[in-house]
Parts: structure tokens; sequence; C-alpha cells
């Protein structure tokens, strides 16, 4: 494990941020990071390389990347559906959304479909109550989730995964 | 009147051109003719009430900040917005981030922050960049850095992203995350004020609140005063969701009636299809929510308006509170066993996990909520449920024990009966739900 230079670059910038030996502060952005870098997940050694970047005990890493829900400590599909079932996206039918999305892939939550592409991941409320139902899928969130949106949003990750491949 | 979102709409207004057309930063110029003590003072008058969910007074908080020779003082922006039914950081950040922006610069000199970081939900990846976009701008127009106006005030302010967990929106648990650990509130004493981020002196505000320096700069803080009711001054913002026609981010200035706000067409414009109105939880999922008999009438008949006081007339019995501003609307068809429910695993999932009560209370709340409404609950699951929620509030480091208390206190003392219809009616509960009954009616006179 090793970031490419531009994101070493802005794992240096980031770490400027803090005083002089507080360097440790950066490490939620840095596991940010390292989790794009590395498929979208942590293993050990990616988290041994980020403690190796703030100068800080592996296990102080380690402690961090299992108590936040946004790392994951396990492979993950490319593309990690995220759907919020919380009370108010509840009132507007996130129950089904799931439903259809779990019946469509073939998957129950926390998993990932066999091609590796999908992960259904249940989450708790992501601030987008007003928008229901909604999910996050990596830096943007899905907002105003009906069955024929989620058709088109899994069409449109199967058709960029063809593209990349 | 609005004072924060009044130039949300404007073309570009995201952009440091637009905003400083129109009046932007215009309270930093005024703020830093002042003394960083002035600047407090104006707070003070202006009556600004934190907009997190306390509502604990802003220019006071701020007095209680230590100033020891030699040590550097932070400033900390709440962005952390996690509460179930919150969506108003988000829009004021995505819509007005240089409005943020600007309060921060003059708070941060009110203060005598030289290095301010915004610390933001890490699902709000998007807005990370907004904001940086924000502060690179505002230091090349010479409003941050070094030297600002050349009145030797120095000030940066950086972005700090979390790690997606609810807790890490109580101070002191934010604290510990910007400082790269677990989010595991602290023992208070010592207060943030005193020791916070790096054990230095730190001011932790909400991103509502630090915009509303701006206007109460501007205005002055007397004139800020003016607008609102009583304690209740200045203006909120409220996001409304759940069952109402127009979902969104509404200010208002704390006189509208609770009945308007969810009625007009101004705010909500009512609830989809016609249906009724049965319940609503007006600050965040952590207050305690209200059948729609005691929402639009207080117990003693009076009108309900939407501020800090009259939401929280009749305390728990009949009342509920101001919170976070995240107005969630129930309408007739919705299952007030199952929302509740969603709301425990929530709390159940958000426990840090250092206190006893909270993270085995929370779970067991949970386990029996889900076997309630799942057509596998007892009688005498409710009088457990209530008598493990009397038994976390209060007993915990950090108030997230009493807000995940809470809900289900006022779900059983407003609901019992439709608790008990789901234990009575295993099979049918899973079919349909337990509807308006008598929610509706006239509240009955008070003994
Ligand atoms: C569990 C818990 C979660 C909280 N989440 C938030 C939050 O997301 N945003 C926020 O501004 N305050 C939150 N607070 C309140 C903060 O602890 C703190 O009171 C607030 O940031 C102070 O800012 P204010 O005085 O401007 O309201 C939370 C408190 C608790 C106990
Ligand atoms: S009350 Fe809950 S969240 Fe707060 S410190 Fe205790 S265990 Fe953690
Ligand atoms: S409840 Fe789903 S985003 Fe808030």
């Amino acid at each position: 494990m090793k970031f490419s230079e531009e994101k070493q670059k802005l794992a240096e910038e980031i770490i400027a941020r803090y005083p002089e030996g507080k360097q440790k502060s950066a490490l939620i952005p840095l596991l940010h990071i390292a989790q794009e870098e590395n498929k979208g997940w942590l293993d050990i050694p990616t988290m041994d390389y980020v403690a190796g970047l703030l100068k800080i005990l592996p296990i102080e890493v380690y402690e961090v990347a299992t108590f936040y829900t946004m790392f994951n400590l396990k492979p993950v599909g490319t593309y990690v559906f995220e759907v919020c079932r919380t009370g108010p996206c509840m009132l507007n039918g996130s129950d089904e959304i799931i439903q259809y999305i779990k019946d469509k892939l073939g998957i129950q939550e926390g998993e990932t479909t066999p091609d590796g592409l999908f992960t259904l991941k249940p989450a708790e409320c992501l601030g987008a109550c007003g928008y229901a139902p909604m999910m996050q899928l990596g830096k943007f969130y899905k907002e105003h989730l009906t069955k024929e949106k989620v058709d088109q949003i899994i069409d449109e990750c199967r058709k960029n995964a063809a593209i990349n491949n | 009147m609005k004072l924060l979102l009044e130039n949300a709409h404007i073309e570009g207004i995201r952009f440091y051109e637009a905003y400083r057309k129109h009046g932007g930063y215009r309270a930093v110029e005024k703020a830093l003719k002042m003394t960083p003590e002035e600047v407090v003072e104006e707070v003070k008058k202006s009556g600004l009430r934190g907009r997190g969910g306390a509502g604990f007074p802003t220019g006071m908080k701020w007095s209680f900040l230590a100033k020891p020779e030699g040590v550097p003082r932070h400033l900390v922006c709440n962005a952390d917005e996690s509460e179930p039914g919150t969506f108003k950081d988000r829009y004021l950040m995505e819509f007005l981030p240089h409005l943020l922006v600007e309060g921060l610069i003059v708070s941060s000199f009110a203060l005598g922050s030289n290095l301010t970081y915004i610390y933001i939900r890490g699902e709000y990846a998007w807005i990370v960049d907004i904001l940086e976009q924000a502060i690179t701008e505002a230091r090349n127009n010479g409003w941050l850095g070094k030297n600002i106006l050349g009145t030797g005030f120095d000030c940066e302010i950086y972005v700090q992203r979390g790690g997606g967990a609810y807790i890490c929106g109580e101070e002191t648990a934010l604290i510990e995350s910007l400082e790269g650990k677990r989010g595991n509130p602290r023992i208070k004493p010592p207060f943030p004020a005193i020791q916070g981020l790096w054990m230095r002196p730190t001011v932790v505000n909400n991103v509502e609140t630090l915009a509303a320096v701006v206007p109460i700069i501007n205005m002055g803080g007397e004139e800020y005063a003016k607008i609102g009711v009583g304690r209740s001054t200045g203006t909120k913002l409220i996001s409304a969701c759940g069952n109402i026609n127009k979902p969104g981010v509404y200010e208002i200035t704390m006189k509208e009636s609770v009945e308007e706000f969810i009625y007009s067409d101004e705010y909500c414009g009512g609830i989809p299809k016609g249906k009724k109105l049965k319940a609503c939880i007006p600050g965040g999922s952590s207050v305690p929510i209200v059948p729609s008999n005691l929402l639009f009438r207080t117990a003693k008949g009076e009108t309900r308006y939407m501020n800090y006081e009259s939401l929280s007339d009749g305390g728990f019995a009949t009342g509920t509170m101001m919170g976070s501003g995240g107005f969630i609307v129930l309408d007739e068809d919705q299952c007030v066993v199952r929302h509740t429910m969603t709301l425990a695993r929530f709390y159940n999932h958000e426990s840090c996990g250092q206190c006893s009560p909270c993270r085995e209370g929370t779970g067991w709340m949970y386990k029996i909520l889900k076997n309630i409404e799942y057509g596998k609950g007892k009688m005498s699951d409710i009088d457990l449920l209530w008598d493990i929620q009397s038994k976390i509030e209060g007993n915990t480091i950090c108030p997230l024990g009493d807000a995940a208390a809470w809900p289900v206190a006022a779900a059983i003392r407003h609901f019992r009966d439709e608790f008990e219809w789901h234990v009575t009616h295993p099979d049918e509960a899973q079919v349909r739900n337990f509807g308006l009954a008598h929610y509706a009616d006239p509240l009955p006179a008070m003994a």
C-alpha cells in the first residue's frame, strides 16, 4: 500500500492543518483517502501505512477505523448502496425501496452481489430526511427514490462498470 | 422576515462575487473595527440561543471561555448534523457557504481563535468541497489569513470530515474525534470552555448559530432581539419532513402557530392526499412525540407556537421541545410503534458504548420494540420498556442516553393503546396500522 503522488500531497496538506505535534488529528481524513485508494475498504496493511504517515501506533488507527461506520473493514462492491431506513425515510417508503433493491439484486443487507458490483448497506439518517427516501452512493446522495429511479441507478452503474473494464 | 435565507435563491450566491455584491462580508468589516469584547456584547444583547439543540444562550457561552496567557483558543463549528429529521445546516452550507464562513471569521475574532475548524459529518462529502471553495475565495480576497484588513488579526479555517457517527455531534465527542480518536464523550467538568480541543479553551457552536452572528452584527444585537417573542429571539431554521406536501427548510420568526406551519402554503403546505394528522416530532428525533390533540393547543387550551417556550409548555407530560428544529410529521396511516422502533435502532446503533445504561438499555429497548412491532410482544413488555427508559435517563455521561429514552417514553405516554393493540392483535398489526383512533379528538378535560 502506498498513496499515489497526488494523494500523498493531499495527505501532507491535511496534516499541515493542525498545530505542531497534533498530527494525529488528520487520522479520519487520511482514512477516507486510504479507503478510496484501496477499493473502498481498509485492510491491515492500509491502516498500518496510515499509522506510518502520522507516526502513531497501528492500534490507534484500528481503534478509530472500528468506531466509525463509514470505514469498511471488509471488501465491498464497486457500488455501495447505503439506503437510509430511519423514521423520516420510513414514513416516506424506505422499507419498500430496500425490499425492491434486495429482490432486484438478490442480496440481503450487508451482502455483495457475486459479480462484485453492488453492496447493500443499511444506513441510519443521513441528513436528507426532506428528500426521502434516499441513499448515499459514493460521494453523492440519490434522493426522492422510486422503483424506477432505482432501476435507472442500477443500469447506470452497470454501464459505468462496463466502460471502466 | 428572513435573515439567513434571504439571498439563498440568488443566482451564483454560492460564490464570492455574488455573495459580496449582495452585502456579504460587511459584518467582518464592521466587527473588526470593534473590540472582541464589543462583539461578544452584541451577541449577548441579541439573546441568540444555540441552534444545535440545547438552546443555551450563545453570548453567555462565549463569555465563559477561559483566556489563560499564552495558550491558544479555538472555535469549532459543529456541522455534524445527524439528528433524524434535521437537515437545515446542510441547506445553509450547500447554498450559502459564505454566510457560514463570514460568521466564523467574526466569531473567531470575538473569541480570539486564530485556528478554527468546521467538523462536518463524513457523509456530506460534496459539501466539504463547497466549503473549501468558499474558504479559498475568502482567503484570496483578504478575509482570511494573516493580518486581516490590516487589523493584526490572523485567522485560518479548515474543514474536517467525520467518519459517520451521530455521537460526534455531542461537543466533547466531537473534540475527541477532531483529535483523531474514537468519538467517546468526555466526563464534564472540565468543560470545553476551559479544556477543549487539545486541552485548550474551546467554543463549539452549531452552523446556524454561527451564521446568525452575521445579521446580529449587521443590524445590532438589540434590533435582532426584537424579532421573535420573549426569550425566543431572532429567526430559526426548521427542516420539515415526513408526511407533508412541501418538505424543506424554512426560516421562521417563531411567531407562527404550529397549525399555520403545517397547513399554510408558505410552509409545509398540509398533508398529502388530504390525510389527517396523527402526531408530530417538532424538534428532531430526540424530543417527545406529541399527538395532534396536543400539538395545536397546549394543555391549557392556548394556541401553540413555533418557539422554545410554547413548544415546551406543559413539560414532557403534554409538551415537547424546539430541539434542533427537525420537524417530523406523521399522518393517520403511520404506525407509532414502528416509527419508535426505527428511532430506538438508531440510538442503539449510535451509542458509543461507554456507559452501561445507554449501551445495554438502547439495545434492550430496540429488541423489545422489535418484538412488539413484529407481533411477538407481551403486555408486560410495555411496562418493561417504560422501566428501562426511566433508568437510562440522567444516568449517563452524555445526553445521548436521555435522547434515546425520551422518544420511547413519549410514545408510550401518549400512544399506550397503540402498543397494547400490537400485543393483542399480533397478526392484524402486520397488515394494517392502528390508525387515528382517538388522537384527533379534542383533548379531554384535564383532571
Ligand atoms: C448525542 C448528541 C448529538 C448532538 N448532535 C449535534 C449536532 O449534530 N449538531 C449540533 O450543532 N449540536 C449537536 N449536539 C449539541 C452539541 O453538544 C452542542 O451543544 C452544540 O454544538 C452547541 O452549539 P450551540 O450552542 O450553537 O447550539 C448534540 C448533542 C448530543 C448530546
Ligand atoms: S450516554 Fe451513551 S453515547 Fe453518551 S457517553 Fe454514555 S454510552 Fe456513550
Ligand atoms: S431519516 Fe433518512 S435521511 Fe434522515
